[in-house]
């Protein structure tokens, strides 16, 4: 089965309409059908479903989702096959514009031109997009062979083009350690990889199996400071940051390249967000949401990495599950669950999704830290909740599920979220 | 707990018993790849024999550490050129990890091919990739487009 559905006769009003077919889009349809919404649309702007999932080729997919571990491709048509069989309809190749108050949802795509159709619920899941040199302003010449390290991704994955011979990659997070990987598998030489922090921005296990398997230097607390080259990059020069991340020139030195791949963040592609008018969370860039996965919108739904960048794709299903569950809901009639409980980040916590709970039900709070503890942890909900972890570092994001029973009795309060080291007087546990 | 050889039974080799002192007991640290999760694994091995396996949280971990010990092994996944669909490469993989060492070689291997759509899912495009006795196989459908 291909990933793409002959567009049917579009109906004229949908129980819920997702924007973005990848692994939230397709999650969230499936939790919508689950609660009896009949009719569901998901419209994805690319001529096939799958999202990024398509150009990571990689394993590391489905080990939740499908407890064995698949490779993004499969990830994405075993969703889609689950997806056609609960009847959704899909439109590929479209594109979501607007949603209007009262759930009009204006589209338009070659097959049924500029539309519209009404929905019960929308559920956005458009996923993230990259941060680009512009982001980060290095200085230097533009020349050709400077991109971020998603689009060399597709370049080579999906394009069938090398970006470039010798190739330098700033930023350790894990799209940059795939492609280094990636590129040495395609016959490209990679210098280095370098990196502003002190730590990798990618998980551990992937600065193993993508670059020490490989003997590709990592070089950490180090950074591009100039990019030179007339017409394609000719060399970057790099140099070491000290402690306030301010680059010591004096230490600087020159590396020839002819591609620079930057893999410097993600950052939620919520533009339909702001279009609708949903309240925006800085820490995030995303929707403020509550804990059915609900905009300040009413009827419109976020999931995935528009809502915040994820790690795992199956955490994005997940959460999307528990999105287009809401929808779905919301779209058959059912009661808002009331909100009245708030979360916020507290010590040592970036951010905090979603942004409130109910206590009818239980709910998977998810966050992210902001400095390494490397040691036993202690993740706590004010003091309601807590559990222990090995370590925590900013670039695994943490959860914590929370059971209704917890929450009886709150109302109107505010929870905080602590990251703590576990040896914390605070915390009442033995050092270990 | 982990296994430990019995003392008698290798047939013809007399008594070996890897817990009596001999051979120095090595610990080796590894970094489990099995799930993001990434647990730092402490080996301890004698004479190529692993003893223990410390610091997996679960089953694939303790099976990643024996097995990075004494024969280290990668899944890889690369693309193939295809002719006559909607993209140029297709993803493939190996149906199983393969030897570390040859990672490298077998993609080499993999950038000449060339394959027509239509391709399914688990359609071998290398059997027994060089010798490795895993198959290389497609891990998307693509269907065959007119032009």
């Amino acid at each position: 089965m291909v990933l793409t559905a002959e567009p049917r006769n579009l109906a004229s009003r949908y129980d819920v309409v997702i924007v973005g077919a990848g692994p939230a889009g397709m999650a969230a349809a499936l939790g919508a059908r689950d609660r009896g919404a009949a009719r569901v649309l998901l419209v994805d702007r690319e001529v096939e479903a799958g999202g990024i999932l398509l150009q990571c080729i990689h394993a590391g997919f489905g080990l939740h989702a499908f407890d064995e571990e698949i490779t993004g491709p499969e990830y994405a048509q075993r969703f889609f096959e689950q997806v056609l069989e609960q009847d959704v309809d899909v439109l590929t190749d479209g594109y979501v514009m607007d949603v209007a108050s009262g759930g009009r949802v204006k589209l338009m795509s070659p097959s049924v031109g500029v539309t519209g159709v009404d929905a019960g619920a929308v559920v956005l899941a458009m996923g993230a997009r990259e941060r680009t040199r512009g982001a980060i302003r290095i200085p230097g010449d533009r020349p050709s062979g400077v991109m971020t390290a998603g689009l060399a991704q597709k370049l080579v994955n999906l394009d069938g083009y090398l970006p470039g011979r010798r190739a330098v990659i700033l930023g350790s997070g894990d799209i940059g350690l795939i492609m280094a990987r990636r590129l040495v598998l395609e016959g490209v030489e990679v210098v280095g990889v370098f990196e502003l922090l002190s730590h990798p921005s990618g998980l551990t296990r992937n600065v193993v199996q993508c670059l020490d398997d490989f003997d590709i230097p990592l070089h950490l607390s180090t950074t591009v400071v100039g990019i030179h080259g007339r017409d394609r990059l000719e060399r970057v020069t790099v140099a070491p940051v000290d402690d306030d991340r301010v680059p010591i020139m004096a230490k600087a030195w020159d590396v020839d390249c002819d591609t620079l791949l930057l893999s410097i963040g993600l950052i939620p592609d919520a533009e339909l967000a702001r279009t609708v008018g949903a309240q925006m969370d800085p820490l995030t860039g995303g929707p403020v949401v509550s804990g059915t996965m609900e905009t300040t919108v009413p009827g419109v739904f976020a999931a995935g990495n528009v809502v915040h960048v994820n790690d795992l794709a199956d955490w994005v299903s997940m959460e999307a599950r528990v999105a287009g569950d809401g929808a779905g809901a919301l779209a058959t009639g059912a009661r808002r669950p009331e909100q009245d409980i708030r979360l916020l980040p507290g010590d040592n916590v970036a951010y905090v999704v979603p942004h409130t709970i109910s206590s009818d039900r239980p709910h998977t709070v998810s966050f992210r830290v902001r400095r390494p503890i490397h040691g036993p942890t202690l993740l706590r909900l004010s003091d309601v909740h807590q559990r222990k972890v090995r370590a925590v570092v900013p670039a695994e994001m943490v959860t914590l599920k929370v059971a209704p029973r917890l929450l009886e009795g709150f109302h109107g309060d505010v929870l905080r979220v602590d990251a703590i080291p576990a040896t914390d007087d605070r915390a009442g546990e033995d050092p270990s | 707990m982990t296994a430990v050889p019995e003392p008698f039974d290798v047939a013809g080799a007399g008594l070996h018993d890897p817990r009596e002192p001999g051979a120095e007991v090595t610990t080796h640290a590894y970094l489990c790849t099995g799930c993001p999760l990434g647990c730092r694994l402490e080996v301890d091995a004698r004479d190529g024999d692993v003893l223990e396996v410390r610091g997996f949280s679960c089953r694939r971990g303790e099976r990643y550490g024996r097995q990075e010990h004494v024969d280290p092994r990668r899944p890889l996944s690369t693309t193939v050129w295809v002719e006559g669909a909607t993209i140029r490469r297709v993803p493939v993989r190996t149906a199983e990890p393969i030897p570390k060492a040859q990672v490298v070689t077998v993609a080499e291997a993999l950038r000449g091919l060339r394959i027509r759509a239509p391709v399914r899912r688990g359609d071998v495009v290398l059997a027994d990739a060089l010798g490795t006795g895993t198959d290389v196989i497609v891990t998307r459908d693509l269907d065959r487009v007119a032009g």
